[in-house]
């Protein structure tokens, strides 16, 4: 589509345009007053608590999501900050902490259970409650087939040797505590965390 | 939500702006460069923050990355290896960024009104919406701070997240910063606390420590905590004793004013024109462009117009 100007036209145009902009540059700016930069992104946000998935120091963060959790609203992280009530970090972050949204929202983050049965090279998507029935299961076998409860000398050790368990490096004291009695009741005795990275 | 009562200063406006709020307090961003460790935590909050992300660079053989400020990165690291004389390296760190000064160069060049605001509280901001582009904040600014974007022609720099303290947050930078060497707080506050520092740093044998708040631009909301004050060209060239460049003021207080006055006086004389000798007399035949090939409207009316006028009177004639 081509637009008619006729010359006349096009110099009324042009002498319009250089009057609006002097009057413009004289101060009558033709222009609302209400001057908005940017407006604080958290206002409604739901706000929630948790700990630096990254090292052993186990930093506190908020975790902003849009939706305030009304059943239609599906709720979605839109920002991370430092938790300034923890007595870790009290609000601070290292760059790898500061940078968690991206690691939430990284297209190589692992998602969900994944197995990759014994000969194949290919992994396959599993559901929770096969993982959890796979590892319990395969966790029984071995217990049931290695689990020592004397020594040579016949004293009781009641030791598992075979398996071994490596625990997370977010754990506050309490989860901490819990995951011992759970790993050294099973008699487990090679038991580390990621404290030591 | 940035309540406009508070603009103290616009960019190319000519009026007044409200000024009755004199006791919202000044901040300031105090940086204490002798505990940076570097570690770069402050320029990842920024980007998540403000939601800007910078294209993954290419190592220039330092520490720094990205190696410049952009349009993406409003902050970063400066690192810089100093000999001292004693022989020993010191490793100078300076997170550089948006100085927010008190008579801010940018915002003094800046053509665009309403594209630079500063706030009571001391903070300058960009209106990037309002922004043209036309670079004239970065030749004003004494800091070499802000960035025209190549996508779309808009100048951005470091808000001091206005929009944080609006609501009465501190600057996200601040707030993840591991070593606490930044803090935030009222401007008299941040001085009594660098006063301290520097009391500190004079005891562990740094004769020359200081606090840089150059007088040169009013002083500046974001200040500088350095072990050299009587040097900060070491730190990655900070100016000893930053200025607004002259030029600013040439063209804001001579050239503009004269120029604006003659562009008025030529419309003014136009219009003095039109109304004594009246508008020019329209040829009917007139040029067309852009209807090539559209006979209808290249066609001669004068012929039609000569009937209806004659015409007309006939009407007249038969009543």
């Amino acid at each position: 589509m081509s637009i008619r100007v006729t010359r006349r036209g096009f110099f009324k145009l042009g002498a319009a345009g250089v009057a609006s902009s002097s009057m413009a540059m004289m101060g009558f700016a033709p222009e609302a007053a209400a001057a908005s930069v940017r407006q604080f992104k958290l206002t409604h946000t739901r706000e929630t608590r948790n700990i630096c998935t990254y090292c052993s120091v186990g930093c506190g963060v908020l975790i902003y999501s849009r939706g305030d959790a009304a059943k239609n609203a599906h709720q979605q992280i839109i920002h991370i900050e430092g938790d300034p009530d923890h007595p870790v970090s009290r609000g601070a972050l290292c760059p790898k902490g500061a940078g968690l949204l991206d690691y939430v929202k990284s297209p190589s983050r692992l998602r969900f259970p994944e197995v990759r049965e014994p000969g194949t090279s290919e992994w396959k998507r599993i559901s929770w409650d096969e993982a959890l029935t796979r590892i319990a299961r395969h966790i029984k076998t071995d217990r049931d087939a290695n689990f020592v409860t004397t020594d040579e000398q016949g004293n009781t050790v009641n030791h598992w040797a075979t398996t071994g368990f490596l625990a997370a490096s977010a754990s506050s004291n309490e989860s901490g505590y819990l995951t011992h009695k759970v790993v050294r009741s099973l008699g487990m005795v090679a038991f580390d965390n990621q404290a030591r990275v | 939500m940035t309540n406009p009562q508070n603009i103290v200063r616009r960019s190319a406006t000519t009026t007044t702006p409200p000024r009755v709020r004199e006791e919202v307090e000044e901040v300031a961003k105090l940086i204490d460069v002798s505990k940076c460790i570097g570690c770069k935590a402050c320029q990842v909050a920024c980007m998540e923050w403000n939601d800007i992300r910078d294209e993954v660079g290419i190592v220039d053989g330092t520490y720094n990355n990205p190696t410049d400020l952009t349009e993406h990165s409003w902050t970063v690291m400066r690192f810089t290896e100093h000999e001292n004389p004693a022989g020993d390296l010191e490793w100078l760190i300076r997170k550089d960024g948006c100085m927010h000064c008190a008579e801010p160069g940018c915002l003094e060049a800046c053509p665009a009104p309403g594209a630079i605001v500063q706030y009571a509280n001391g903070i300058v901001d960009f209106d990037s919406d309002k922004c043209i582009g036309c670079g004239y904040c970065v030749t004003g600014c004494p800091f070499d701070i802000p960035r025209i974007s190549k996508h779309d022609s808009k100048s951005y720099k470091c808000t001091l997240c206005s929009d944080r303290v609006s609501v009465g947050l501190e600057p996200a930078c601040v707030k993840t910063c591991p070593t606490g060497c930044i803090e935030f707080g009222s401007k008299d506050a941040m001085l009594i606390r660098a006063a301290k520092r520097v009391d500190d740093l004079k005891a562990r044998g740094f004769d020359q420590a200081g606090i840089y708040d150059p007088a040169g631009v009013g002083g500046t909301h974001v200040m500088y905590v350095l072990h050299h004050a009587d040097e900060p060209g070491l730190y990655a060239g900070l100016p000893k004793d930053p200025r607004i460049s002259p030029l600013v003021g040439a063209w804001k207080g001579v050239t503009k004013p004269l120029m604006s006055a003659i562009l008025g006086i030529t419309a003014f004389a136009g219009f003095i024109h039109y109304v004594t000798k009246g508008p020019k007399e329209e040829p009917a035949d007139e040029e067309v462009f852009g209807a090539e090939g559209e006979e209808g409207y290249l066609r001669d009316t004068r012929g039609e117009e000569a009937a209806a006028t004659v015409r007309d009177p006939a009407k007249e004639e038969e009543r």
